[in-house]
């Protein structure tokens, strides 16, 4: 049971960290549920589990309850957080009509400068020529 | 006078409550907002002294026994934290209220503003490793609020990943909860303290290590402090402000609380923290002197100074420890007071890029001796309390030999100093270059509105203050840090009291 548990958490975290190093914002807030769901599985993997819940008197009986209280609160914030992610990505898609991570705007200012890597230029002026229809 | 521990945690939520309720009228909601937080400064003062003069107060809601119920614990670091970030707190917000702007268009600021508050106090004063996280988040989810109200562009691409990033740290967290629960069977700090000492060497660094990657994401230390100059520059400047004072310093708090109270002297990383401490400065004012935009600047400083105080950490000595907790005070007045100015700045010049603002020296006088004073504090120039920090940080690692780390806190510390010399040149004495993207504001021989210039200057005095009184202060740090070095005495006063 425990190495049951202990592989879906991998296989859960695997997917989400792929999904999250993706430059499309939908697919990030898939992975960061994905991550989240691995941590809660391990979370559950983590008390004495696959007893029934509390019920009669003797505390050997039924499964951990505190670890099952944790993963309920962690869900819960995670739901928040998550439903948030989805309203700035909608907003996101709103204003730049497209799904990607935008670029900082400061960053590209500095790496402008002069002091610019002759690679960096050149990358730019690939973009530039690409952007150009 | 327990009772007091948890009005920090339930008086800004009740406020947050109430906020919303009379959400028609910004003025009900100001009344609230203030006096919350006003009361919350007198209430965190009271408690300093109380916590320094009859020791660790401890309060179990519920009236359950330690594991099993919801621990609050003040002890010395944790009280003074707390009566800075309230006084802080109570500056920003009517800072915030002076500013034309943020607070006055948006309905949400002043409730999510008190449950950041609400968050700041709980993760100071939790004695329980899963309450901890629930107060990050709630403070955290706050803070995401706050950043993307609005709704800008760049505040919706800074919004996503910070998010994203405060996110994963949060999952790392429940991960590195679920490993700790699994193999000690207790997520209650004092419990923990105890029930750590029973496991292999190997099993303990393990989760001092994967509990300071969860906390350094907070706290902005390299390499995971990439984040923070992207992020907090594109919030309104009171925001950031109360951020780059505030919320990187809980990060610092938490991996101090957790390494020194949960982890044996064996299995603490010192010199991990010691060379991430020391690339956290460099990294941070190699990107400070590269900008040219006054907030990041700032922003990239604050990552430099995060490494300061791991520093300190990272001697493991009792004064390595006192001077992190004397460094922290120094840090969250003068790093906020520092983004007020700033922000001042903004208002007054209408831009925050260096190039198309200048010569305020003479159309803002006043607002160039806030600057100043703030500016050389940060860079630890005497008889600044940044140098008082400074001079104890570089002390306490001369007294342990750890030449290295020293050398380069003392070399960043003047680069530090010129890249706050930059923004002195150029926002107060040189021309500007180019014309500003907004028209600046109403001038006055003040440098702002008096709404946000009091605030700024009551912060200031702070920091002065700090220095003035940094005997007295200096050697309540000293009785913090032997607090923090003697786990016994924390596990006594949670399970005794």
């Amino acid at each position: 049971m425990t190495v049951v548990l202990a592989a879906v958490a991998a296989l859960l975290f695997g997917l989400g960290t792929y999904l999250l190093l993706q430059r499309k914002l939908s697919r990030i807030i898939i992975g960061l549920g994905l991550l989240t769901h691995g941590a809660n599985v391990l979370l559950i993997t983590a008390g004495r589990r696959g007893s029934p819940p509390i019920i009669g008197g003797d505390e050997r009986a039924f499964a951990d309850p505190l670890p099952q209280a944790l993963a309920l609160t962690a869900i819960v914030i995670t739901f928040g957080v998550t439903s948030l992610l989805l309203a700035l990505a909608y907003r996101s898609w709103q204003l730049t009509d497209d799904d990607e991570v935008q670029d900082d705007v400061a960053d590209r200012a500095v790496a402008r400068a002069d002091v610019v890597h002759a690679e960096v230029e050149d990358q730019e002026q690939v973009i530039a020529r690409e952007e150009q229809p | 006078m327990n009772w007091l521990v948890p009005l920090p945690i339930v008086l800004p939520l009740a406020g947050a409550a109430v906020s919303i309720l009379v959400g028609r009228s910004r003025v009900a909601q100001r009344v609230v907002g203030i006096s919350v937080l006003a009361a919350l400064v007198v209430v965190s003062i009271v408690l300093l002294v109380q916590v320094d003069r009859n020791g660790t107060l401890v309060v179990h809601a519920g009236g359950r026994p330690a594991p099993l119920g919801i621990t609050l614990v003040a002890d010395r670091f944790a009280a003074v934290l707390l009566a800075v970030a309230e006084i802080t707190l109570f500056a920003v917000l009517v800072y915030a209220i002076g500013e034309p702007g943020t607070e006055r268009n948006h309905v949400g600021f002043q409730s999510a503003y008190l449950v950041l508050a609400a968050g700041v106090g709980a993760s100071f004063l939790t004695g329980d490793l899963f309450n901890l996280f629930v107060a990050f988040e709630m403070m955290l989810t706050a803070s995401y609020v706050l950043l993307t109200m609005g709704g800008r562009g760049e505040q919706v691409r800074a919004g996503m990943t910070y998010v994203v990033i405060s996110l994963i740290a949060s999952t790392l967290f429940v991960t590195a909860l679920a490993l700790v629960y699994s193999a000690t069977g207790t997520v209650d700090l004092a419990d923990l303290a105890g029930r750590m000492d029973t496991l292999p060497v190997g099993v303990r660094s393990m989760f001092a290590v994967l509990l300071l990657v969860v906390f350094g994401i907070k706290a902005a230390v390299f390499p995971l402090s990439f984040w923070l100059p992207d992020a907090y520059p594109t919030a309104p400047s009171p925001i950031t402000a109360v951020f780059a004072g505030l919320l990187t310093k809980v990060g610092v708090y938490a991996i101090v609380r957790t390494q020194l109270l949960v982890f044996a002297p064996d299995s603490r990383p010192d010199t991990l923290l010691l060379v991430v401490a020391g690339f956290t400065m460099v990294v941070g004012v190699l990107g400070a002197i590269a900008q040219d935009d006054l907030q990041r600047i700032l922003s990239f400083t604050i990552v430099s100074q995060v490494g300061y105080l791991v520093m300190g950490l990272g001697f493991s000595t009792e004064a390595g420890v006192a001077a992190v907790v004397f460094s922290v005070v120094h840090h969250v007045l003068a790093t906020t007071s520092l983004f007020l100015v700033a922000g001042l700045i903004e208002h007054h010049g209408g831009s925050s890029w260096l190039r198309r603002i200048g010569g305020m020296v003479r159309t803002a006088p006043f607002l160039a001796a806030m600057f100043l004073v703030s500016a050389l504090s940060m860079a630890g120039v005497p008889p600044l309390s940044g140098f008082i920090s400074k001079f104890a940080l570089v002390s306490a690692g001369i007294s342990d030999r750890q030449y290295v780390v020293v050398g380069v806190a003392l070399v960043v510390s003047i680069l530090t100093l010129f890249s706050v010399i930059r923004i002195w040149t150029g926002a107060f004495w040189s021309p500007p270059e180019e014309a500003p993207e907004r028209v600046a504001g109403p001038t006055n021989r003040a440098g702002g509105p008096p709404w946000m210039v009091v605030p700024t200057v009551a912060l200031v005095t702070c920091s002065l203050a700090v220095a003035v009184f940094a005997g007295p202060l200096y050697s309540f740090s000293q009785r913090a840090a032997a607090d923090l070095m003697d786990r016994d005495a924390y596990i006594e006063a949670v399970h005794g009291g």
